[in-house]
């Protein structure tokens, strides 16, 4: 919160309020950039000093600190434990993930997007001019829209490892219940790999579908946002306090078009990666149970096919 | 997720692969992405906004650096390592499922038979995660496919790379008329003879590693030959 009020603080110095709502503490908000639309807030927010001072500036922590970090190696960490109870589709999907998207996101494309702020230029010294435009035209940045997307479609894989944990519980519970708590067992119970069948097959089956409907969802999100894929090199703005209309320069159109075709291709064969991992666990399951239903020719050759694959 | 993160995966299928192999991994590493992440990096940092033009028209700097800078080297060197970095974790992928199955085929057998105790199937088991498969039948393949695709990703980028930038020599200064330049305006890039040095430097190690993958392939057509 302070720092939205700090913020809102260097706004409204820039534009013209009326003196008599203006007191020693007092601040206006303006949520639309028109000084018609600006209202004083309730009088309970008559806010200590504290609060109106800048927010310190965030310091790196030490070393051996023991809080775990939140970045994206703590993150690679998480996931890949989901590695051993998927499928050899699932393996791959993970490895494309971690190699062409979280690792080209971070050394490449966050230093292309670094200065798209600071690097967008308006034909015009009106102040404030420059930070509507911006915010007129890139509602949320490309770099935080693809963190947005690896996180929501990594996460229904922590569905399958929820269940497999619960799986093991259930399975310790079972032994201990029978009296064999030899510790090697229950070792055992831990490093053993989880066959997809049954209720785990529903929940690996629907996380897959989750993954693709937040894919899909994604680049949707991103053709309305910014219609095309493509990085414009010259937008055209005219809100307040932009005078008429003015040109406005993107730094590094072409660059940005470049990989956000790449990241849009990527998120494309994972979709595919997908959509062949539905298809590959709902055949296997359809041959079980036709091996199951009986002896019939189709069964087996059904079953024959798939152990060529 | 990083560098050091995806040579942690790579080194995995070092084991399986040939010297050459393991040369051409450590020369990737300390010559081309430790280099990049050290030095280039801080060559390139201040590439936008050192790029200064003769005029005060507000926009042409941003319209004449994408002009002649479409894609910055430092971004393509990432992609061209990350794309020739791909290729090896192909044979881990390969030698994984082989595990696997190898292991299930042991389990069985031991099931069967019966007589192996849990110790020994367990110092088994070890073994085979630790041995090193013989470069034969498909793992040859594997191996063939992976060195080919490397090679192919090195020729794409540096072609692509000499072909963006008309050679690798970064020039001081560029002509630029693209609107909203008024006429021809004079850009003057900073530290275009560092730039340069690097440049060459990477071309040099990205022509050592394909030298590198060129004989790891004739190695293994004439050992596959010979036998």
């Amino acid at each position: 919160m302070p720092h939205l009020l700090a913020e809102t603080m260097d706004f409204v110095s820039e534009t013209r309020c009326p003196r008599s709502l203006m007191g020693p503490r007092s601040f206006l908000l303006c949520y639309d950039a028109t000084p018609k639309k600006c209202f004083s807030p309730p009088r309970s927010a008559n806010l200590p000093e504290e609060l109106l001072q800048p927010p310190p500036p965030l310091t790196p922590k030490e070393p051996g600190d023991p809080e775990p970090k939140m970045n994206w190696a703590s993150f690679y960490a998480v996931i890949s434990g989901v590695n051993r109870h998927s499928t050899g589709i699932g393996r791959i999907w993970l490895s494309v993930l971690f190699i062409f998207r979280i690792l080209v996101l971070v050394v490449a494309a966050e230093s292309v997007w670094g200065d798209e702020k600071s690097g967008f230029t308006c034909n015009t010294q009106q102040p404030g001019c420059n930070s509507v435009c911006y915010d007129h035209f890139f509602p949320i940045s490309h770099i935080r829209l693809w963190a947005l997307q690896l996180i929501l479609v990594s996460t229904p894989a922590l569905l399958v490892a929820m269940h497999v944990a619960h799986r093991r519980h259930v399975d310790k519970r079972i032994y201990k219940l029978s009296g064999r708590t030899n510790p090697k067992d229950l070792e055992q119970i831990k490093s053993q790999k989880m066959k997809i069948t049954g209720a785990l097959w529903w929940t690996y089956v629907i996380s897959l579908l989750f993954r693709v409907i937040f894919e899909v969802t994604f680049m949707y999100l991103f053709y309305m946002i910014y219609p095309g894929y493509k990085m414009i090199r010259l937008v055209k703005c005219d809100s307040y306090p932009c005078p008429n209309t003015v040109d406005c320069f993107v730094s590094r159109p072409t660059e940005k078009t470049v990989f956000t075709v790449f990241m849009l291709a990527v998120s494309g064969v994972c979709i595919l990666l997908n959509i062949a991992e539905v298809v590959f666990l709902v055949g296997k399951a359809c041959s079980k149970h036709l091996h199951d239903a009986g002896d019939s020719s189709m069964g087996a050759w059904i079953q024959q096919k798939l152990r060529s694959l | 997720m990083s560098w050091p993160a995806l040579y942690a995966q790579l080194v995995g299928a070092n084991r399986h692969s040939t010297s050459l192999g393991k040369i051409w991994l450590s020369v990737l590493f300390l010559f081309r992405v430790m280099v990049l992440m050290v030095a280039a990096e801080t060559v390139w940092g201040d590439e936008q906004s050192d790029f200064v033009c003769n005029t005060l028209q507000p926009g042409c700097e941003n319209v004449c650096y994408d002009q002649f800078f479409p894609m910055s080297h430092i971004r393509l060197w990432c992609l061209q390592l990350v794309f020739v970095a791909a290729p090896t974790l192909l044979v881990s992928m390969y030698v994984a499922y082989r595990n696997q199955g190898d292991r299930k085929k042991l389990l069985q057998s031991s099931g069967r038979t019966g007589f192996l105790s849990s110790k020994n199937q367990e110092e088994e088991l070890e073994a085979l995660k630790r041995r090193r498969l013989p470069i034969t039948g498909p793992l040859w393949w594997t191996y063939l496919f992976s060195v080919a695709a490397k090679l192919l990703f090195e020729v794409g980028f540096m072609y692509a790379l000499y072909v963006v930038y008309d050679g690798f020599r970064m020039p001081r200064l560029v002509q630029c008329d693209q609107w909203p330049c008024p006429n021809l305006v004079d850009c003057f890039i900073s530290r275009p003879t560092e730039k340069t040095i690097f440049t060459v430097f990477m071309a040099t190690t990205s022509s050592i590693c394909m030298v590198l993958n060129g004989a790891e392939l004739a190695y293994l057509v004439t050992k596959a030959i010979a036998r």
